[in-house]
Parts: structure tokens; C-alpha cells; sequence
């Protein structure tokens, strides 16, 4: 290793603030890339999931009296 | 060759092929960056010039290569959508958007912290950080021109052209240190004639451009596989998908 010590290596001979906070911003912006997809991925699929429960639970018990619901609106 | 143009087609094969690249793809990016960036920062003396600020270069410069890198990949797949009206070629050229966009940001970011104790200066008005500002514009162009038009297949031809326009820019990146009186410094590393960097900085350096353009491909491919996904929200394997997915 360079440095003699890790406060030497935090200071870098005055140059540390820079040095590490440019080693931070970028960290931080490619930690953002990777799960910004990853992020809606998830949130898509678990939508999907959501409506296809919807839709499940919709068919079964309200086939009937919507089809009643319908005739009587034609009816009157 | 023919088969593969047709399976390149197919959104289920594409999101199957592209998963079971991220898996091996993103742990091998990761490590590199760490790897490297380990390196350069504690195992490289310092420059005898600009002192221990140099070890920015390890972020800076693969970030800034990446960023030029990417914007081929936008331009070009926005021609191939042009010309062959290929679908996947649309997904990919707005899932590079936003990455190049990233990267430049970052090239920029890291640029202007090394500028402030080698150059006294934050910002400069210099040709190379210029027409670097101009990319990143370009890239938010291309981002914010999609989302304006409501009509998507209008809105990726209109992408499609920028981006090609936009590729004239990309020349002046290149050759602004050589054009102009500039602040900046001229590329280290040459692929014709000796580079200007001592080798134990230049294995370092070489290893975080890879892990860069590694990082660059798995943030595509997760930005397609995304894309993908949201095209295809109405037909049966994503249906599937999401319900096979606890």
C-alpha cells in the first residue's frame, strides 16, 4: 500500500475531500442506475399481479347479478 | 445470423437471455470497479505533478469514455430503428439514454472536484468540458423528447433523429484538446504510439474502463428488460411472468 496510515490515506496530503467525495457522488449514482430498473421492475410485476387478482375475484361471484343487473337496466 | 435476427424479435427470449446475462455479468462489473478502484486509490503512488487529486482519474476518465461510448449505442440503434423499424432497436436506444446520461454526469461531477485543486477552478469554460455539457444535454434531449410525444412510435422516430444529429458532437469531444487552446489535458492512453501513463497507473486504469463498459451493459440490458416488460404488460408471458413471480 501507498499510505502509511489510514489517516493518511483519508487526508491524501490535502486532497482527500476531493478525491473521496468524487469517489462518493459516482458510487452513489451508479448504485441509483442499478435499481431504478430493478425498482419498476418489481413494482410493474407486482401491479400486474394486483390486477390479474382483480379481474379473478370479479369473474367468479359478480358474473351473476352483474348479467341481472343488465337485463333489468334493458327492462325498465 | 438469420436465426438470431429473428429471436432478437422475440421480447420473451430477449428478457429470458438478457436475465441470465445480468446474473453472471453484474457480480464480475461490480468486483472489477471495486478491484480497481482499490487499486488506483491505495496501491499507485501519487502524480509527481498533481499529487494524490490524480486518483480521480479512475472514476473520471472510464466514466467519460463510457459516456462517448454509449451515445454510439443510442445513435445507432436509433438508425437501425430508422431504417428496419426493428422494435428492439427502439427499446435499446431510450434504455441507453439514461444511462450515457448518468456517465456523463459523472464525467462531469468528478471533472469539476479534480479541476478545483489542479486548475483553481470548479468550472471553466473550456472546449472539452463544453462539448461534454452539450452530450449530457443531448441525452436529457433525446429523454424528455419521448416522454412529449404522446404518440410513442412518433416520439422514437423523433428520438431516432436527434440522436443521429446529435452524433456531430461527438467528433468535437474527441478532438477539442487538440483544436483548442485548452485547460484540459490531452488522452494519456493511445492506441497508436506509446501512451503518456506510467504502467503501474495504467492496469488500474484499463481495469475500471472494463468494469465500466461491463456496469454500462448490465444498466442497458436492465433498462430494456424494464422497457420490455412495460410493451408487453397486456400479452400472456408477462401474465404469466408476474404471477409465476412471489
Amino acid at each position: 500500500m501507498y499510505f502509511e496510515s489510514f489517516s493518511e490515506l483519508l487526508a491524501m496530503s490535502g486532497h482527500g475531500a476531493y478525491v473521496w467525495s468524487a469517489y462518493a457522488i459516482t458510487g452513489a449514482v451508479l448504485l441509483q442506475l442499478f435499481f431504478w430498473p430493478r425498482r419498476g421492475r418489481r413494482r410493474l410485476l407486482r401491479e400486474l399481479r394486483q390486477e390479474a387478482r382483480r379481474r379473478d375475484g370479479a369473474k367468479g361471484p359478480a358474473t351473476g347479478p352483474a348479467q341481472v343487473d343488465h337485463t333489468s337496466a334493458e327492462l325498465s | 445470423m438469420w436465426s438470431l435476427f429473428h429471436k432478437l424479435g422475440s421480447p420473451p427470449w430477449l428478457y429470458q437471455i438478457s436475465g441470465s446475462i445480468l446474473r453472471w455479468l453484474m457480480p464480475i462489473a461490480v468486483l472489477g470497479l471495486v478491484v480497481g478502484a482499490t487499486w488506483g486509490l491505495l496501491y499507485t503512488a501519487p502524480d509527481f505533478r498533481q499529487g494524490n487529486s490524480y486518483r480521480i482519474i479512475y472514476i473520471h476518465v472510464p466514466a467519460a469514455v463510457v459516456a462517448l461510448a454509449g451515445y454510439y449505442v443510442m445513435a445507432i440503434a436509433g438508425a437501425i430503428h430508422l431504417i428496419w423499424k426493428m422494435k428492439i432497436a427502439d427499446v435499446a436506444m431510450m434504455a441507453a439514454a439514461p444511462v450515457g446520461a448518468a456517465l456523463t454526469f459523472i464525467a462531469l461531477v468528478t471533472g469539476s472536484i479534480w479541476g478545483k485543486p489542479t486548475w483553481g477552478a470548479w468550472w471553466v469554460w473550456d472546449a472539452r468540458i463544453t462539448s461534454m455539457l452539450i452530450l449530457l444535454f443531448l441525452y436529457l434531449g433525446v429523454m424528455a423528447l419521448y416522454e412529449a410525444y404522446d404518440n410513442k412510435a412518433a416520439a422514437s422516430r423523433a428520438c431516432a433523429v436527434l440522436a443521429l444529429v446529435g452524433t456531430v458532437n461527438i467528433p468535437i469531444i474527441y478532438k477539442s484538446v487538440d483544436w483548442w487552446y485548452s485547460l484540459h489535458q490531452p488522452a494519456s492512453i493511445k492506441f497508436t504510439g506509446a501512451s503518456t501513463i506510467d504502467s503501474s497507473m495504467l492496469w488500474p486504469l484499463l481495469l475500471c474502463i472494463v468494469s465500466f463498459y461491463a456496469l454500462f451493459t448490465c444498466a442497458l440490458l436492465g433498462n430494456m428488460r424494464l422497457a420490455i416488460l412495460q410493451r408487453e404488460r397486456r400479452t400472456s408471458w408477462v401474465q404469466r411472468l408476474a404471477a409465476e413471480t412471489r
